[in-house]
């Protein structure tokens, strides 16, 4: 199983670089078997930190694709768009999370730092050898809404979806709608009053 | 509020509640139970006929016990919609001849004693969370003599003394004898930014309430002096600063200081003892009618709600978001949004706003009339099956249909699989593959971590939405903690399978460490009830095998809980440093003999 890897390591300013050494962990991930390319970005997730990616995929004819960043909560989507445009199936990226896991929690400690991220780096790209490329299936979306509660923030909600368009179900557990807010006499900043 | 009673669009369900939540984002199935009005909604003109005749008065709760009602009765005079209800426990028409006199009196027969709850399926796409708050009970702050005085009131009381359709018309009152008063007191942060009694949070809207309340007290009675004691005044939202100077113009006094403790005198009057932090001095002052402005607080009858729809909470107690910053209206389970005070005090403009957002956000998925279901889900190799049905068993979504007389393989239906994992976890035959998070994949994350130096390191593996969520939030809140631990990440601790615990300890591994969201907090319903049942076999096992148990932890840890996340990771470390190397190697040599066996008993 011969794998073209590509590894993104990401300073994210300073804030994975003040804590992890990023070039000696470009220069483990060199060395780790299935890496074809490696390298450090200032921030992987600006425009010119994707371009750089897709220039890398085509021309290092990179088949699976490692970021090391920040927590793929915040970026798995922007990575996996990225990586799309540049032929490769979405699915074939991971992500390694030095940032929230790594360089933030041990500001003091640069050495683990960045023993932790080489491990965590070296995980991503064993995981990265064994993905393989997947198909999101669609299923359909009932075009109607619910809105649970019927003060001020369910009525405007359910106003908005119906005059979008759309069938709304409004459910609310007192005998009338408006919530705390009916209970106001005058309202601020425009004194004037709730319902 | 009338707009919504008549608009096409909107079918409006009042005296109901969510009852059951099934599906997924884009197709869900709502069961709502519609309690009995036992007044015909549709036909009820609110005449009051019927409440003219009841003889049972109870409390209004609209106005807050400061008026009375009928056992029939409408909410408020503006109730949308406009039907009366019958408050069944009180109401004596259930015995016909006991009473049944509004039944008499209505001239279009509309009240029915007999009309049962009932259940209503709905299907929608998304769900806007619009719940609301409550607000503080000051009764347990002693000092300040709620429900002790007659005189000192909540904000919410005051709302309805000096409103036009309250109980007294309009006509601020005290309540003990019902003459105007001459000199009223506001108190601020009554429940809020408490370290000690309430909430340790700022609610948002007390500060602007009472600048308002004050205004409204001088436009109508300017010779009534009105004093606010205050930490801080918060008027920071448009238009707020000038409607503050507003009312330091017509006089009102803002006292920098929290009162200490109200006393009665003979009169009723109130006494308030305070230290004014402008000159240091405790003073004491007199009044006739306190204001305690009382702070937002959430709700805790919704949680059932909260666990029904598979939401998080901050430390707050508040709906957590999907991001704080970058998704505010958006719960972490996709297609459900927040609006109003669910997600965090607020007042009405923020409240409307966040409603309006939650709608687009909502359109993005209704206008597209389809979704992309990740491709995570799990597929049965039948050629390893045994149809032994485990899998169709612990699946929390019913996603698995197997019918051993059948004598067919077990089907996934994969719109309905959430890919929990739990099914590949729990298959005694390896015959199910979690796409996206293979078994492949995950050991070969485990022999990456574990090749060298494994004693140094504890094997973590945490859940996407809390634990792993838990750890991000301790990482943007800066909590420093050991750096022995790595993180796997799983869709769900469901998915983590007894053989990848066993397989990290046969590498080596001091300490391995399952971590998920705590019970009713899972994000698949109830899978992390199978990830307990399974390490606590596991760690039984470990015993019998002669390895400390203790080095196999599992922590239920949320998203919001960044410092438990520090605090659990200590533990780890802790632990880690009382395994000894020969400890490690002892193990490893256990485990490679009960494989050992395990292979040649085939």
């Amino acid at each position: 199983m011969d794998r073209r890897i590509g590894v993104f390591i990401c300073e994210c300013g300073l804030n994975i670089a003040a804590t992890v050494d990023c070039e000696s962990v470009k220069e483990f991930a060199q060395s780790l078997p299935g890496v074809a390319f490696a390298t450090v970005n200032r921030y992987t997730c600006s425009e010119p930190g994707q371009e750089e990616i897709k220039k890398a995929i085509g021309e290092y004819r990179l088949d699976r694709v490692v970021i090391a960043s920040c927590t793929p909560r915040m970026h798995e989507p922007t990575f996996r768009k990225a990586i799309e445009e540049a032929g490769l199936n979405p699915y074939l990226l991971e992500m390694a999370n030095i940032r929230e896991h790594c360089s933030w929690v041990h500001l003091h400690d640069r050495e683990g730092a960045t023993e932790k991220a080489k491990d965590l780096v070296k995980m991503a790209v064993a995981r990265a050898g064994q993905l393989e490329p997947q198909i999101e299936t669609k299923v359909p979306v009932t075009r109607a809404a619910l809105v649970i509660g019927g003060g001020i923030a369910g009525i405007q909600a359910a106003l908005d979806f119906a005059e979008n368009g759309y069938k709304v179900y409004l459910v609310e557990k007192a005998p009338s709608i408006g919530g705390i807010m009916a209970q106001l006499d005058k309202t601020f900043p425009t004194m004037d009053c709730s319902i | 509020m009338t707009d919504v009673g008549r608009h096409p669009l909107i079918e409006l369900m009042t005296y109901s509640e969510v009852k059951n939540v099934r599906g997924y984002v884009g197709n869900f199935e709502v069961t709502i139970l519609r309690r009995a009005r036992f007044v015909d909604e549709k036909e009820c003109t609110a005449c009051g006929d019927c409440a003219d005749v009841c003889p049972v008065i109870r409390p209004n709760e609209f106005e807050l016990g400061l008026s009375t009602r009928k056992a029939i009765y409408s909410p408020f005079p503006q109730a949308i919609p406009p039907a009366y209800v019958i408050d069944i426990d009180a109401c004596l028409g259930n015995m016909p001849l006991a009473c049944e006199k509004c039944y008499q009196a209505c001239e279009k027969k509309c009240i029915d004693y007999d009309m049962m709850d009932r259940e209503v399926e709905v299907k929608v796409g998304v769900i806007i969370v619009a719940t609301g708050m409550k607000v503080f009970d000051p009764t347990s702050l002693t000092e300040y003599g709620y429900t002790r005085y007659p005189n000192v009131i909540t904000s919410m009381e005051f709302e309805r003394l000096i409103n036009a359709s309250g109980p007294t018309g309009g006509e601020l009152i005290r309540l003990d004898n019902h003459k105007r008063p001459h000199r009223v007191a506001f108190i601020q942060c009554v429940g809020s930014r408490a370290q000690r009694r309430g909430m340790p949070y700022c609610s948002n809207v007390c500060c602007m309430n009472t600048v308002k309340d004050t205004i409204l007290i001088k436009e109508h009675w300017p010779d009534i002096e009105v004093s606010v004691y205050y930490i801080d005044i918060r008027a920071f939202g448009k238009g707020f600063e000038s409607l503050y100077m507003r009312s330091k113009s017509y006089g009102v006094r803002y006292i920098r200081g929290l009162p200490g403790e109200i006393r009665s005198n003979s009169s009723g009057n109130l006494e308030l003892i305070v230290e004014n932090q402008e000159n240091g001095s405790v003073e004491s002052h007199e009044y006739d009618m306190v204001v305690l402005s009382i702070g937002l607080e959430p709700d805790e009858t919704l949680e059932d709600l909260r666990q029904k729809l598979s939401l998080s909470k901050t430390a707050d107690g508040f709906l957590m978001e999907a991001h704080p910053k970058l998704q505010p209206v958006d719960a972490p389970t996709r297609g459900i949004y927040f609006a109003g005070c669910a997600e965090a005090p607020k007042d009405i403009k923020d409240s409307v706003t966040q409603a309006s957002g939650a709608v687009a956000r909502a359109g993005i998925l209704l206008n597209k009339g389809e979704i992309t279901v990740e491709a995570i889900t799990s597929r049965i190799i039948e050629s390893k099956c045994r149809m032994c049905g485990i899998c169709a068993k612990v699946c929390p979504y019913n996603a698995i249909i197997f019918d051993k007389s059948k004598k067919q393989y077990p089907k996934v239906v994969e719109a309905a699989c959430a890919g929990c994992g739990t099914c590949g976890a729990e298959c005694p035959f390896d015959a199910i593959v979690m796409r996206h998070f293979t078994d492949e994949q995950i050991l070969a994350q485990i022999d990456a971590m574990l090749e060298t130096n494994p004693m140094d390191k504890v094997v973590v593996f945490a859940c996407n939405w809390c634990s792993y969520a838990g750890a991000d939030f301790a990482g943007t809140s800066r909590f420093q903690y050991p750096a022995s631990p790595r993180l796997i990440r799983t869709m769900c601790s469901g998915r983590v399978d007894s053989k990848f615990v066993l397989h990290a300890f046969r590498k080596g591994a001091p300490v391995v460490l399952v971590s998920g969201c705590h019970f009713g907090d899972c994000h698949y319903i109830d899978a992390n009830h199978w990830t307990a049942k399974r390490i606590e076999k596991l760690k039984k096992r470990l015993e019998k095998l002669g390895i400390r148990s203790e080095r196999l932890q599992l922590w239920w840890i949320s998203a919001s809980e960044g410092q438990r996340f520090r605090k659990v990771m200590e533990l780890m470390e802790e632990i880690r440093q009382t395994v000894t190397p020969e400890e490690v190697e002892e193990t490893k040599r256990i485990l490679e003999e009960a494989e050992a066996k395990k292979v040649k008993a085939g």
